[in-house]
């Protein structure tokens, strides 16, 4: 059976380590902050210029000055600090974020990324999507592992234009975990959600991946 | 004393707006944006402007107001996503965008000013917003070249000021005002709380008054929320 949305920010859960600091995309991404393991201490950072997220606010304490990424209310934490747009990307670029977990339309066996534009639909633009794939030490995909029409989101090449080239070091779907151990290398199946075997994922991917390490 | 306090917005944009001019604006999404200065820009009419911001506002707010009044003409952001009209005069090939990605639109505004030319950054390599740039590897990984960006006029919006033109923006408010408020030959700031001189710890000025030439009191301080997002109190 195929994990749900919260099934799959849980297992994203589990790449963090203590004393990470994370960036969270929008969407799914969003939900792992519910999951972090208890004893694990996890600052969340958000590009838009605040290191130290807490949860959604109280109704009485929205604070319209406080908001994350996805322009979503938040509060503050004891750790909490904020700096300008420049400064926080000076923290995604410059390599000081350990882990960001972001949505993606398309993973290729490469790791290539794309998740900012459809060509013939309206671009909203990149955000700072092209930043944090560019600049944060390991990059793991949260994405369903088949499109709407059915098609492979796993791929041998991205078929929409690219956010970064070879960037993803973890691609988790609703089937499927895969990672690979280095930037360059293949990507391997290491683990499949309850009743899903590695041939119904097979069946279901395009890439190509290895299979024989299989947790 | 130098005094750099407006009456208003409309007195401290007199001689400023013309035709075709560049103008950098401060915020994130609706949060920090200026209000004040946008409505008053609105009001003037002035036409074909280019605007240097990360987002374009959202349908009858921020930005998106000057967008459904037909007064800009070119747009350089990151993420326009919210804004229905934008997307009409775009598609009707009434307005053009550039994008960035986010933090290298960050680094142009700094780098403008702060004097720097262009910049070397790994972010956007391999994707089609490097084409037409120069890529040159450092330490083998390929790097796309970015220039700095300027403005004729920059509107930021803080939460206190002085006369000196010394800021202080508000938590995550801030985001690209600090930049923008560098950018331009002449900066407007409008400010929630205007204080007397000596009233801002020196230690926590985050611009300091020599990037900014006219203040305002900020008058429409709306702060309109795009996510209103809660969690339920725990009896």
């Amino acid at each position: 059976m195929a994990w749900t949305r919260h099934q799959m920010a849980s297992r994203a859960a589990r790449e963090l380590a203590d004393g990470f600091y994370v960036n969270l995309g929008i969407g799914i991404p969003t939900l792992v902050s519910n999951h972090i393991p208890p004893g694990l201490d996890v600052t969340l950072q958000s590009e838009n210029g605040m290191l130290g997220l807490g949860p959604f606010p109280l109704e009485t304490a929205v604070d319209p000055d406080i908001i994350n990424a996805g322009k979503q209310t938040i509060t503050e934490l004891d750790r909490t600090s904020y700096v300008s747009s420049a400064d926080s990307f000076g923290m995604i670029r410059g390599g000081h974020i350990d882990l960001a977990i972001l949505g993606a339309m398309e993973v290729a066996e490469n790791g290539d990324l794309a998740n900012w534009m459809v060509p013939g639909r309206m671009v909203k633009g990149p955000g700072g999507a092209m930043d944090l794939v560019a600049g944060v030490r390991r990059i793991v995909v949260l994405m369903e592992h088949v499109a709407r029409d059915g098609s492979a989101k796993f791929r041998r090449r991205c078929t929409l234009p690219l956010t970064g080239a070879g960037v993803v070091d973890v691609v988790i779907t609703d089937l499927a975990v895969f990672e690979r151990p280095e930037r360059g290398a293949r990507f391997r199946l290491l683990e499949c959600a309850p009743d899903v075997t590695p041939a119904m994922v097979r069946e279901r991917t395009e890439a190509d991946y290895e299979e024989d390490v299989m947790a | 004393m130098v005094d750099k306090v407006y009456a208003g917005a409309v007195e401290a944009l007199t001689g400023v707006l013309r035709d075709g001019m560049t103008i950098a604006a401060g915020g994130f999404g609706l949060c920090g944006i200026p209000e004040t200065l946008i409505a008053a820009i609105r009001d003037s009419g002035v036409r074909e402007l280019t605007l240097l911001s990360n987002n374009a506002g959202v349908d009858g707010f921020g930005l998106g107001l000057l967008l459904e009044n037909r007064q800009v003409r070119r747009m350089v952001s990151s993420y326009v996503g919210e804004n229905k009209e934008f997307e009409r005069q775009y598609l009707a090939g009434e307005l053009d965008i550039e994008f960035n990605p986010q933090g290298t639109l960050a680094e142009r505004l700094r780098a403008g000013g702060a004097g720097i030319a262009g910049f070397f950054t790994r972010t956007g390599a391999g994707t089609s917003l490097a084409q037409g740039k120069e890529v040159r590897d450092f330490a083998g990984q390929p790097h796309v070249f970015e220039t700095a960006l300027v403005a004729d006029l920059a509107i930021v919006k803080a939460w206190r000021g002085d006369p000196f033109g010394n800021l202080v923006y508000r938590k995550s408010a801030r985001n690209f005002n600090p930049m923008v408020a560098t950018c331009a030959r002449l900066t407007i700031a409008e400010v929630e709380q205007i204080v007397g001189p000596g009233e801002l710890d020196p230690d926590h000025i985050h611009t300091p008054g020599i990037f900014v030439q006219r203040v305002i009191r900020a008058v429409a301080n709306e702060k309109r929320i795009e996510q209103r997002t809660i969690r339920e109190a725990v009896a």
